[in-house]
């Protein structure tokens, strides 16, 4: 019985290593530096590459952060401080809610939201997706972490005479910076590789566009596009383009990390 | 005599009207640490902005609802309850009928936990019990890691790697041992519902197994012991220590897990084959709710079209809303309120 734990271990780190393994090999011998700094070239032609949906992204991410992240840390603060009665109850069951929503059914609502009243694809629209799928996550964990921060520190602050909300952004959400942060990053990692939202919100594009009220291109859309295309030259894209999609994750993610533990950011 | 003591209450008297006149000293004296003069008006503010924040979340909800509701409205009174019974989807005659999406749906997600569930409890045992502690902290590191890949990148590895090894060698196996179920029939593509499965059980594994994992590691201790000294193998204790005490909080990770997979899109679309039939053999190509939206949502022309979509769209939101608020009770039921991990 042993024997048999330890194979179903085996079998479910198998798959993992192969991805791993399959996306590191297939990417690294596509990526050059045509591939980080040239917009997509037609079908037949060599070289092209997908900086125009790199930069996407990050516009579609820098809005939806934009967005989201203010009214996420928002609900978490009335959350743990404003939020200890039934209303903060209905807050936290509907949070749950949300965060269950299929990532497909956001896209439908920003597209009634956002691109029924342009009457075009934008990068605004793919931004507002991509926020309602961070606020729910956001809510919850900066909840969690300005509950760990200690009631006394609170009521030291009320007792020097300094005022409830100072006390909230100056002492409690400045002492749970580092936990906040992180659950922030955990928010953007889930959302930076959503491609299901974007599908009729940001679109795509096949050429550079730094307007947000247009069709954007972003790299997971690219991804996609390129995989279920018949051509071998597209393939060769797409693996170089999800090892990116995954390396821009993995090192948004630790250099965030890496700036609240020792930089500029770093919490009382 | 009475004269001198009189004065000395008197003299104590005025002690406490003098406080507060120092503590008033005390608090004007402050005042200039905090920058100027306390007033309740920011403080106020403040509260209300913060309510705001907690109410724009509950307002988004209704707002995704009010959305879904209103698109739906042309295909619901073209339809009515037929257009979930209803297996002819004809864009080109206005015909809609939902029902290869759903059954495709609950098909790839169930064969998804067939195969899923027995490798994550298998999984969430060996770490929980029988897993030396160094290995224990690497092994959900990895497990949690491949929660992390994008839905895309699946898809993508399982197109040119999950496929042709299904297609070479998984399908002609099962169609020779199994081929009289007649659900492993007809010509082995690679791609169809049998693929979706697959990819679908390698993207739940995570999930139920780390929601499993926290589950069983609340079970006491004492348990475990008392099962031991009624002179029960390890095994045994496992099964009957461990397991059947967890129960219902593995029943919620595993529905947990059913929620993640109806409303998958990317992998499934890239894998499933896309075609609107209810096929009995699980070797041929279907349709899900979530990648008819992905495919056909942009290409809709007509009103009564996108209309319908975004009817199953509704009908998938309700779905999968019923299925995860089941799935957190009853995770809750074994962890007391201890937070459970979001399905994320």
């Amino acid at each position: 019985m042993t024997a048999l734990s330890v194979l179903t271990v085996a079998l479910v780190l198998l798959p993992l290593f192969a991805i791993f393994a399959y996306l590191v090999y297939k990417g690294i011998g596509s990526i050059n530096l045509a591939f980080l700094t040239q917009t997509p070239k037609p079908v037949g032609e060599p070289g092209g590459g997908m900086a125009n949906a790199i930069a996407g992204s990050m516009v579609i991410l820098g809005i939806a952060s934009l967005l989201g992240v203010p009214l996420g840390i928002g609900a978490g603060i009335f959350l743990s401080e404003y939020g200890r009665n039934r209303y903060g109850d209905l807050v936290r069951f509907v949070s749950d809610v949300l965060n269950g929503v299929p990532s497909i059914v956001i896209g439908i609502v920003a597209y009634g939201l956002v691109v029924m009243r342009q009457k075009h694809f934008s990068a605004l629209a793919g931004g507002v997706a991509l926020a309602i799928m961070m606020i729910p996550t956001i809510a919850r964990t900066t909840e969690q972490m300005l509950l760990l921060v200690p009631q006394a520190i609170r009521e030291a602050a009320y007792g020097l005479g300094v005022s409830r909300w100072r006390t909230t952004l100056s002492i409690t959400l400045r002492t749970a910076t580092s936990g906040v942060i992180t659950g922030v990053m955990l928010a953007f990692a889930r959302v930076a590789g959503e491609t299901a939202p974007l599908l009729f919100t940001a679109f795509g594009n096949q050429y550079w566009n730094w307007k947000p009220d247009q069709p954007t291109a972003a790299l997971s859309l690219q991804i996609f596009t390129y995989a279920i295309s018949p051509f071998d030259e597209w393939h060769k894209q797409a693996w170089a383009g999800a090892l990116v999609l995954i390396v821009l994750i993995v090192g948004a993610v630790a250099a965030v990390r890496i700036a609240v533990k020792h930089g500029t950011l770093a919490g009382a | 005599m009475s004269n001198q003591a009189l004065p000395r209450p008197r003299f104590s008297a005025p002690e406490p009207e003098q406080r507060p006149k120092a503590a008033l000293k005390l608090e004007t004296r402050a005042t200039p640490l905090l920058h100027g003069k306390v007033s309740e008006v920011p403080d106020v503010c403040f509260g209300w902005a913060m309510r705001i924040c907690g109410l724009a979340v509950v307002a988004l909800l209704g707002l995704i609802v009010y959305q879904l509701v209103v698109g739906s409205q042309l295909s619901w009174h073209a339809f009515g309850w037929k257009f979930f019974w209803q297996s002819d989807w004809n864009p080109v005659e206005d015909q809609y009928g939902a029902l290869p999406f759903i059954y495709g749906t609950v098909v790839s997600s169930l064969l998804a936990l067939v195969i899923a569930v027995p490798l994550s409890i298998g999984v969430a045992v060996f770490i929980t019990e029988m897993c030396p502690v160094g290995l224990r902290g690497i092994l959900s590191f990895t497990t949690e890691l491949l929660a992390a890949i994008p839905s895309v990148v699946y898809g993508l590895w399982a197109i040119f790697v999950l496929v042709p090894i299904l297609r070479e060698y998984v399908q002609p196996f099962l169609a020779k041992t199994l081929g009289w179920t007649t659900l492993f029939s007809g010509p082995p593509y690679g791609i169809g519902m049998l693929a979706a499965g697959v990819i679908l059980a390698i993207m739940v594994i995570p999930i139920v197994s780390s929601i499993a994992r926290e589950v069983l590691a609340v079970v006491p201790q004492h348990q475990r012991e008392a099962v031991l000294a009624l002179g029960a193998t390890r095994w045994e204790m496992i099964r009957m220590g461990v397991l059947r005490n967890a129960r219902a909080g593995i029943m919620g990770a595993i529905i947990l897990g059913l929620g993640r997979a109806l409303g998958e899109t990317m992998a499934v679309t890239m894998v499933i084959g896309n075609r609107p039939e209810i096929a009995k053999s699980l070797f041929a190509p279907g349709y899900t709710m979530a990648s008819v939206l992905a495919n056909e949502f942009t290409e809709a022309t007509g009103d009564l079209y996108l209309s319908a979509l975004i009817e199953i769209g509704l009908a998938l939101f309700f779905v999968t809303i019923v299925v995860n608020a089941m799935a957190r009770l009853m995770v809750w039921s074994v962890t007391r309120g201890q937070p459970a991990r979001g399905a994320a």
